[in-house]
This record gives C-alpha cells, structure tokens and sequence, in this order.
C-alpha cells in the first residue's frame, strides 16, 4: 500500500519497540539505532509489499531480526562493552544495586543462543503472540515456545542458581560473566 | 489455571522475576519514544522534493553523534 499520513505515524510509532528489540539483541546501543534505521529504509523502500490491515509492527519487526541476522553472518557479534555503552544509552540509570542487578541479567542474556533470546523477547517483552513470534522467526509455534522455555530455564540457571535471595554484590557478577573482563 | 507450581523445574516466582527484569530493561528503552533522528528520517523520505533515493540519502547526512 502507498505511505499514507497514517501508515507513517504508525511506523513512527513503533520506533520505541524497535529500538530495544534491536538493542536486545545487538547488546549495543549505537548498532542499533542504525539496525532501525535500515529497517526503516527498507520497510519505506518496500511499502507496497506491506499488506494494509495487517500486522505492522510484526512487519518491521521481521525486517529487523532478518537484517540483524544477516549482518550478525557477516560479522559476528563483537565483543561488547563490559563497561557499558549499554547503559548509556538509558536516560534514567538504575539506582547502583539495581544496576548491577540490571547488568548480571543482560549479561546473562547475552549468553543465551541468538534463537532462544529472541524468542524471548518477543514473546516475553515485545509482547507478541507466539503465533506472530512464530511468523517473525520463520518457524513454527512449537518451535518459538520450547525456544522460550529453553530460554527462561538458562536464565534462571545462570541467575538464580544459588537461591535467589543473594543478588547483587560485584562477586555474583564476576561469577556470571566467568571472569572475562577485568 | 494457576502457574504455582513447578513448570519442567522452573519456579514460578524466578519465572516472573525473569519477565519482570526482561520488561524492565526493554521499557526503559521504549520510553526513550522517537530520537529526532528518526523523525527526521522519515520526514526526508517522505517529502515530495525530498532526496528520494532510499538507502544511501538517510545514511549519508548525518552519522550518529558519536557520543564520547
């Protein structure tokens, strides 16, 4: 369909979303930005495949974990910022405890496979069906819940594998991430 | 149905506290709303006498700000 005012606004609208799926899986927030930004090229540039009524968000959505996915063959994910370039692209820092917090469970979502984090993230924080995470990922529904599964079970054994109460303190930290760092 | 109890070893409430940590992380970026960037980008492509070559005019006016 052609760029009507209000397919524009919509498109506009769904930036927000795009911008943390894209910084989800990327890890970086900068990578990002211009992973919407393609998708925004490419999404105009091909309006007219758009099928007017439906999902919209689903359809950028899908353009952006394909054009990720494609640069991610290109150029494997490098490592990033254990210092958090992450961070700073968030307007409200997390209170210190809470930041850390926040740290250990992006870093532990960094380690999950690429297929299980963003099948989490859809479902889990995008807020998608499993039926349009499915369609998003080019698999099937079963597929997309057992990825989620899978998903949440490494989470929690990355976070929470000695109860979870002690949380927090910088030794936790270090002992999720292995080390690496320094 | 209640989710109470254990699904395939995962409990319930490190469940929720995963969902809760994920949202958290995701909403603070969706709250950011639009970067000017991308109004304007839109904006370019969209306007009749605009520069019409997708792909290489919103790349190449201006890069990011190359934070510090």
């Amino acid at each position: 369909m052609p760029l009507t005012d209000s397919l524009r606004d919509d498109i506009l609208a769904s930036v927000p979303s795009l911008r943390a799926f894209a910084i989800s899986l990327s890890g970086n927030g900068d990578r990002a930005d211009d992973l919407v930004q393609e998708t925004l090229l490419r999404a105009l540039a091909n309006i007219d495949s758009f099928q007017p009524g439906s999902n919209l968000p689903a359809w950028l959505f899908t353009i952006l974990r394909n054009l990720f996915r494609s640069d991610y063959r290109k150029r494997r994910r490098e490592v990033e910022d254990a210092d958090g370039s992450y961070a700073k692209t968030l307007k409200t820092q997390p209170a210190q405890q809470a930041h850390l917090e926040f740290e250990e469970f992006r870093l532990a979502l960094d380690k999950l496979p690429q297929d299980q984090r963003e099948a989490l993230i859809l479902v889990g924080a995008s807020g998608f069906s499993y039926e349009d995470a499915a369609a998003i990922c080019g698999c099937a529904v079963g597929t997309i819940k057992s990825r989620v599964n899978r998903a949440r079970s490494k989470l929690s054994a990355l976070l929470y594998v000695d109860g979870a109460e002690d949380f927090g303190p910088d030794e936790t930290v270090r002992a999720v991430i292995g080390g690496s760092g320094g | 149905m209640k989710d109470v109890k254990k699904q395939g070893g995962l409990n319930a409430e490190i469940q929720s506290r995963i969902g809760h940590q994920l949202r958290a992380m995701y909403d603070d970026v969706v709250r950011q709303g639009v970067p000017d960037r991308f109004v304007e980008l839109i904006r370019k492509l969209d306007a009749p006498e605009g520069n019409p070559q997708l792909g290489t005019a919103g790349t190449a006016g201006e890069k990011n700000d190359g934070g510090e």
